[in-house]
């Protein structure tokens, strides 16, 4: 795996995976969330920003079975394009389902963030939500 | 531009897999072909434009060319997307006086050397460190996390990139300059051969890791008649990029199943050339992978939204349909060397060399997805 690159601009990021919390950078000025993160919010020009916590609800919007390239395929991982509620969106990995089907449906499955750890490092992904 | 410069020269090595040679004696050997291809010499030159990614400095190239006085350098930054812009930059910097001639170039052993198809080492962009370490690590499923919306969404299926991928092949095929000259495909061969992404990639819808030099002259219009070559004219050039999209593939635009720097780029083309998809003879699409040349078609407007694989399936695309695309092969079929190789199939075909030459050609469109030109007679 490949471990996060943690700098100045998004330490609060994995700040906050570090306990559970899935933040999304905010113009202090005027309010727009944005990920990933910006130094100045591109609305407006504030360099002043803080972080909201998600609901952690969103959907998929699409997404891969992603196998190792040049390997067997024994870390295959699903990997996920989500839209959070509060209209951003993040890369990640949906897990509680299985990890060899690449003909599964998961377009606009409904979400929820979960924490997990992978090669010594915590992340966050989603898992299903409601019916299965 | 808007036919104030034109394409002089142009120059190449050998497309091989293990060219046995430094990728600088490869921009060298490409960027002499050129020069004397316009019937300069190397003095010549003042101008060099080439990728961020090349390895061959301009100091280290002049010395080899014997090149004595240059006025403007400049470099386009991420990789094939900017395949056009090199020649904008080159066009921009000939048409405001700031250079006589520049030497475009791209020169590396992509294929015996640094494999771009491999995950590298630590991710090669800021933006990337977000996908990286949830799994996302080669082009091909940074591109498929992307293109498999466009699926769903159209349903298109990897039997229908396939169909891109025979008529890359069959171009190849016929063009002795292509690594896969006489070696066509069929629909079947490629739906047996192994998934890279499944369901989306297999390996024949992926661009090949070439070893190979590209290299280019851009002057001013007005001095075409003294040329050796028949001039061809930059009728248009342009860039487009979003501020909240990737290279050639865009994970934040409301709808997935678009190509917004596409339709961008083709609304600049359009405009500034003052000509319209059924102007266009030839098209040169980029393709890193098969299923970018569908989002193209649609975002230059050759055919509707999620049309493309009936455009195709039709034989549009074929060297005898309504718009022959990439008649050498793409970079599927005769090599990858940056999308550059794919802007000298465009001259050769305003010139009336080209392998699978086209019977007649006024315009060529060449695309790299967010950079294009338009050429045309001098």
């Amino acid at each position: 795996m490949v471990d996060p690159i943690i700098q100045h601009d998004d330490r609060y990021f994995w700040d906050g995976i570090a306990v559970h919390r899935l933040l999304i950078q905010r113009c202090v000025a005027c309010h727009t969330l944005r990920h990933p993160p910006a130094p100045m919010c591109g609305v407006c020009g504030s360099l002043e920003w803080d972080a909201q916590e998600s609901s952690g609800r969103g959907r998929v919007l699409t997404w891969i079975l992603s196998r190792h390239p040049n390997a067997p395929d024994e870390n295959a991982r699903v990997v996920v394009l989500v839209e959070l509620d509060e209209g951003v969106r993040v890369v990640s990995n949906l897990v509680d389902v299985p990890n060899d089907d690449p003909y599964a449906e998961y377009d606009d499955m409904a979400v929820a963030v979960d924490y997990r750890e992978r090669d010594g490092v915590l992340l966050p992904v989603f898992h299903p939500v409601g019916k299965l | 531009m808007n036919g104030d410069t034109i394409v002089a020269g142009i120059g190449q090595t050998e497309f091989s897999k293990d060219s046995g040679r430094s990728e600088l004696q490869l921009a060298a050997e490409a960027g002499r072909a050129a020069i004397v291809d316009a019937g300069l010499s190397p003095a010549d030159i003042d101008g060099l434009v080439t990728f961020t990614l090349d390895s061959s400095g301009e100091l280290d190239l002049m010395r080899a060319l014997g090149m004595q006085e240059v006025r403007y350098w400049s470099r386009t930054p991420y990789g094939g997307a900017g395949a056009c812009t090199t020649v904008q930059h080159a066009a921009i910097a000939v048409a405001s006086g700031a250079a006589n001639a520049v030497l475009v170039y791209r020169a590396f052993n992509e294929r015996s050397g640094r494999r771009f198809g491999q995950p590298p080492p630590r991710p090669p962009a800021r933006t990337l460190d977000w996908y990286s370490t949830f799994g996302i690590r080669t082009p091909a499923q940074m591109y498929s996390l992307w293109f498999r919306r466009y699926m769903d969404d159209y349903g298109v299926t990897n039997e229908d990139f396939g169909r891109y991928t025979v008529v890359a092949r069959r171009h190849a095929a016929t063009n002795p300059n292509a690594w896969f000259y006489e070696r066509p495909i069929t629909l079947d061969d490629h739906q047996q051969s192994r998934w890279i992404v499944e369901p989306v990639l297999r390996l024949l819808d992926c661009c090949q890791e070439s070893d190979g030099g590209v290299a280019l002259v851009v002057t001013r219009a007005d001095r075409a008649r003294d040329l050796p070559q028949p001039a061809v004219s930059i009728e248009a050039a342009a860039d487009a990029h979003l501020g909240h999209g990737g290279v050639m593939y865009n994970y934040y635009h409301p709808d997935l199943a678009t190509f917004p720097e596409a339709e961008f780029l083709g609304r600049q083309l359009w405009e500034r050339s003052g000509l319209g998809p059924d102007d266009i003879d030839v098209a040169m699409l980029y393709e890193n992978f098969s299923p970018i040349v569908f989002y193209q078609l649609e975002a230059f407007g050759f055919c509707k939204r999620g049309e493309a694989k009936d455009f195709i399936a039709d034989g549009n695309i074929d060297l005898d349909g309504a718009l022959p695309v990439n008649t050498n092969g793409g970079l599927l079929g005769e090599a990858y060397i940056h999308g550059l190789n794919n802007i000298l199939e465009g001259v050769r075909q305003v010139r009336g060399t080209a392998a699978n030459q086209i019977a007649r050609v006024d315009h060529v469109l060449v695309a790299a997805g967010q950079s294009g030109l338009v050429l045309g007679h001098a």
